[in-house]
């Protein structure tokens, strides 16, 4: 019966570099629907703030929906639907059907997702900036997409960077839910490793430390940005 | 982008506090709430529903079954989460060092995964311990369910047992004083202030949370414990039929969380006292 180091060792008889390959896939999967998460958020605070009526409420409708149904049942419809919609696109441009590859359709569904709660977090980060440093701006002249790079973006980072961090903190335990829909992701990966070789309880635990050692990391990088970003302003 | 202020002051319908029906009802909104309603008319006349009841019973029971892991798991989960979070705030080390670690674990590493683990896992393990293959709880622990609501509830408390840390560390200091000078025992100090300004601090984040944990139960179907998600993975496996239940599921969720958020905010106006 082999032990639990010869069960994790890096080469093909031990299963550590499948795990591996499955957290890198994880990662893969956190970064970009983060990334691309984050500009659904940007967008849709800036829509929420100073958008027309029928942008708010179409926004409202997109917050709402998405935080108030289960990320299972949205990561299921959006795994499917996404695919089938870019064909049914694709077809009426008059392409044939691409296949799409589990990690693009993997990082949309977490983009999706996520970008609803990015843009409750970036509105309520824009709304805390003073509005007298906006009103300057505005008064030195400064085109909307200026403003934004140079006043807003800056000043509101230390607003957004708790409700950010924690974001990040969700997305990367959230990939976990793209197991359900098959991607091989480091869930999966240590199911299938474990339901060979019966050794359940060495693989989940193994994994557990993998994401573990992925959130205590973020936790300190992400806790120097913040001092760093904060330094100069007055504590609390 | 930019000028976003001039246009909300020339706004024709200015919101007055008293009309807050007319403020809702702005010319916009009604039409899109017509096209809302076109895009559910359209789906209930043009998507397949025949399905429905067949399993109309089904469902139900799997919504029973949601409802009661919601309700059992959050109860058992924040009930272990205030000794969890009061051990962090006035323990002895012995027992803060393990609270802490519970919470990021809990906290750091996905719940599917605890699922998983505590299902596979323990469960593997069991078979070979002799005592427990012959006391009474084998015939329970061979069940799915078990280990569902053990997921849950640790979930549940460690998540809830970092917010209880909070709020017992926010108490303000002069009311724990005052009950100390007159002469309360530690417990009745718990019992009358303590834990009581604690709950009424975390009550709006109670809400959250506990939304939070209806949308994980889903997690629990990979289980095999036939809850609301499990009839309707059922449902798509019998009949092949790909979107019209995942979208009748969202909804019943949608319904489900409205009906949640109305009930703590009927608590919260019960347990808030009025003169604040």
């Amino acid at each position: 019966m082999p032990s639990g180091l010869d069960l994790l060792a890096l080469s093909p008889p031990g299963w550590g570099g499948v795990l591996l390959a499955g957290f890198w896939n994880s990662i893969q999967v956190a970064v970009g629907g983060f990334g691309f998460g984050l500009l659904i958020g940007m967008a849709g605070a800036c829509g929420k703030l100073y958008g027309g009526p029928v942008t708010k409420d179409l926004l409202a409708v997109y917050t709402t929906l998405v935080r108030a149904v289960p990320e299972l049942v949205l990561i299921v419809l959006l795994y499917f639907a996404g695919a089938d919609l870019l064909n049914l696109a694709l077809s009426v441009v008059g392409l044939g059907p691409v296949n799409v590859s589990a990690l693009g359709a993997g990082i949309f569904v977490i983009a999706v997702v996520q970008g609803a709660y990015a843009t409750e977090v970036l509105r309520g980060a824009i709304q805390a900036i003073p509005t007298g440093q906006i009103e300057a701006a505005r008064a030195y002249g400064m085109e909307p997409f200026l403003m934004f790079r140079r006043i807003i973006l800056p000043a509101m980072l230390p607003h957004a960077l708790p409700g950010l961090s924690n974001l990040w903190l969700i997305t990367t335990k959230d990939t976990a839910l793209l197991a359900v829909v098959g991607f091989a992701e480091l869930t999966l990966v240590t199911r299938q490793a474990a339901g060979a070789t019966k050794h359940y309880f060495i693989f989940f635990c193994a994994a557990g430390v993998l994401y573990l050692a992925l959130t205590l990391t973020s936790n300190l990088l992400l806790r120097r940005f913040e001092l760093r970003l904060r330094r100069g302003m007055p504590a609390g | 982008m930019s000028d976003a202020l001039p246009e909300e002051i020339a706004a024709p319908h200015l919101p007055s506090a008293s009309t807050t029906r007319s403020e809702f009802l702005k010319p916009h909104r009604i039409v899109l709430a017509l096209i809302g309603v076109g895009l559910i008319v359209a789906a209930a006349m043009t998507l397949r529903w025949d399905w429905l009841p067949k399993y109309g019973d089904l469902i139900l029971a799997g919504l029973w079954m949601t409802v009661l892991l919601l309700v059992v798991t959050s109860i058992l989960g924040f009930l272990i989460a205030v000794p969890v979070g009061l051990a962090q705030v006035t323990g002895p080390r012995i027992f803060a060092w393990p609270a802490a670690t519970f919470c990021t674990i809990i906290r750091g590493t996905p719940l599917l995964l605890q699922i998983w683990l505590l299902y596979y896992g323990l469960g593997s393990l069991f078979p070979f311990i002799p005592e427990i293959r012959q006391s009474f709880l084998w015939p329970y622990l061979r069940q799915a369910w078990p280990y569902g609501v053990l997921a849950l509830t640790l979930s549940y408390a460690g998540y809830e047992g970092e917010v209880m840390r909070g709020a017992f560390a926010g108490v303000p200091k002069g009311e724990i004083e005052a009950a100390r000078a007159f002469g309360m025992g530690r417990f009745t100090l718990l019992r009358r202030i303590w834990l009581p300004r604690a709950f009424q601090r975390v009550l709006p984040t109670l809400v959250g949370e506990t939304v939070l944990q209806l949308k994980s139960t889903p997690l629990v179907a990979t289980i095999t414990i036939s809850e609301l998600y499990a009839v309707f993975a059922r449902v798509r496996q019998d009949t092949y039929i790909v979107y019209e239940p995942l979208l009748l599921l969202a909804l019943m969720y949608l319904v489900l969380t409205a009906i949640l958020v109305y009930l703590f905010r009927l608590l919260e106006n019960r347990l808030t006292p009025k003169s604040r």
